[in-house]
């Protein structure tokens, strides 16, 4: 596995996900939000996936099992908090991953992470103020998006699998994760369901090609098209 | 306040000035309430059309055949979305809601363009729809620019802008197609075959028959007849379409030497008024889909309304 693969196919499978809220959003401001995001990480998948070969085949002619993105984003949208409790848990980890890459200076990675520090940040911005209107909105929102942040938690210790040859310090970021993620949580008057799992028996899952059920039903739909027109251009 | 007649004699005098010498009215300004009714009906549909208007191109954003068309598919549906915004904002000045034009919507009191009724089949459509649809939307818009009421002439001069980029990428994109396999260029033709008509019907019913023209001719909310501006529309298409190499299902249309325009055959009406009376191909799906995602939402909504409340910010 190449790094320049994982964090490609990290951007492409969640901006694949926010695509599929398009017409769907619980208010016009957030379809042009979850567009602006779901655009921005496909920015990034396409720089990203280029480093490593030709962005297209990558990314239609690929099957399941050769796809190292984290479980986390090929997670159904589920509701609108569930939504925003994987945009939480992600773009939190996003902006410490690329923040360290953008400042190492010695890696192939820094010219990109140094663009999608700022688009990420963004991101997070989005999925705390979301976090803190649903957790300390009425009590079925409450109810809601504690239920998200709980059934996507076991897939939160992947995140901290050390990518090969990606000039990280793991134990950092995921400290430095949990110190941001906790304190939304807190203000949003939620709680996080326990210590970061890593280790856990979903971790490092994603990164192997070791996928979830849904996720090959998503690249179907994806794939679809392209695979019916072999050597076309579009 | 209330306004008695010989003011509002006065009034509406200024106002009939200000409309003949090209002003523009504004939301202080005093105004016929049919002229408020006429745009808040106008300006209202309009945006449910851009909002409705991305259903049938986000049914393709999942499937997109390479990532630089998804990206670009990804966009021009978030810059509906922000039409919609300017264009409700735009109502609003007149005295309406947001809330309360998506009601009518979803009640069926407001309208939206017959156009996006009509389902997304292959790839090729989200072409057609760039050329054609949005080809005939720029034709109509244009004028609009220059309309009277000064919100939605602003709204229009952006909406404008970005709408002829997406028509220029539609353009783009059934070329790629008409130039590429076999299969391809089919299905270009065959989207093309399918929107052709449902395009020219966009520009509403002919003049003999268009129930708020002359009002609104006279208002200066519309500068143009729908007779010409759709015989403007197939002039501009005719050599478009010869240069993507793509045919009109049209067997009447050629070069008319003496009108310096093409003549085209009959549109077929009862097609129009069955779309309009809710009986087109997608109006159930369309108007379900977009009940559900309002219903579905409420309580994100209400969540960002008590969230606002305790803590003294703006409503999302």
């Amino acid at each position: 596995m190449t790094a320049a693969l994982a964090l490609g196919d990290d951007a492409l499978v969640l901006s694949h996900r926010l695509g599929e809220w398009a017409g769907h959003a619980p208010v016009l401001e957030e379809e042009v939000a979850l567009a602006n995001i779901a655009l921005d990480l496909l920015g990034q998948a396409r720089v990203l996936l280029s480093l490593e070969g030709d962005e297209d085949e990558l990314a239609y002619l690929r099957e399941e099992r050769a796809f190292r993105n984290v479980q986390l984003v090929e997670q159904p949208n589920g509701d609108f908090a569930h939504t925003i409790a994987r945009q939480l848990y992600f773009s939190s980890y996003q902006e410490l991953l690329y923040g360290q890459l953008a400042s190492e200076g010695r890696s192939a990675f820094a010219p990109v992470a140094a663009k999608a520090v700022k688009e990420v940040a963004y991101h997070r911005d989005h999925a705390e103020h979301w976090t803190l209107r649903l957790g300390d909105g009425t009590p079925e929102s409450n109810e809601r998006m504690q239920r998200a942040l709980d059934s996507l938690w076991r897939y939160t210790g992947e995140l901290f699998e050390p990518v090969e040859a990606l000039p990280v310090d793991w134990t950092a970021l995921r400290d430095g994760w949990l110190t941001t993620v906790t304190d939304v949580v807190a203000r949003a008057t939620l709680t996080l369901p326990g210590g970061p799992q890593v280790g856990a028996w979903t971790a490092g899952a994603g990164r192997q090609g070791i996928h979830t059920e849904p996720f090959g039903r998503m690249l179907a739909e994806m794939q679809h098209l392209h695979r019916s027109h072999p050597g076309a251009t579009w | 306040m209330t306004t008695t007649a010989p003011e509002a004699g006065a009034l509406e005098a200024v106002f009939d000035a200000a409309v003949a010498a090209d002003e523009r009215i504004e939301p202080r300004d005093w105004m016929p309430d049919a002229y408020r009714a006429g745009l808040v009906r106008q300006i209202a549909q309009h945006a449910h059309s851009e909002i409705i208007g991305m259903q049938p191109e986000a049914n393709w954003i999942t499937r997109a055949p390479s990532l630089r068309r998804k990206a670009i598919l990804m966009a021009k549906v978030q810059d509906e979305a922000g039409h919609g915004l300017y264009l409700y904002s735009a109502a609003e000045t007149l005295g309406t809601s947001r809330e309360e034009m998506l009601d009518k919507l979803h009640s069926g009191r407001q309208r939206y363009s017959s156009i996006f009724n009509y389902p997304t089949l292959t790839w090729a459509d989200v072409g057609a729809i760039g050329w054609l649809v949005d080809g005939a939307a720029i034709t109509n818009q244009v004028p609009l620019c220059r309309c009277s009421y000064g919100p939605y002439a602003r709204a229009m001069i952006r909406v404008c802008k970005e709408e002829s980029f997406h028509q220029r990428q539609g353009y783009e994109l059934l070329l790629a197609l008409s130039r590429g396999t076999e299969a391809q260029h089919a299905m270009a033709q065959d989207a093309v075959d399918r929107w052709w008509w449902p395009s020219l019907m966009m520009f509403g019913p002919p003049d003999d028959e268009s129930a708020h023209s002359a009002q609104s001719m006279a208002w200066k909310i519309k500068r143009h007849s729908n007779d010409e501006l759709r015989q403007r529309f197939v002039d501009i298409c005719v050599p478009q379409a010869r240069s993507l190499g793509l045919t009109l299902p049209d067997p009447d249309l050629r070069w008319n030497e003496e009108r310096g325009h093409h003549d085209f055959g009959p549109i077929d009406w009862d097609e129009f008024h069955e779309v309009l009376r809710g009986n087109g191909p997608c109006n159930d799906q369309r108007l379900a889909q977009r009940r559900r995602a309002h219903k579905e939402g409420a309580w994100v909504r209400e969540a960002a309304a008590a969230y606002a409340a305790r803590h003294g910010e703006a409503s999302a």
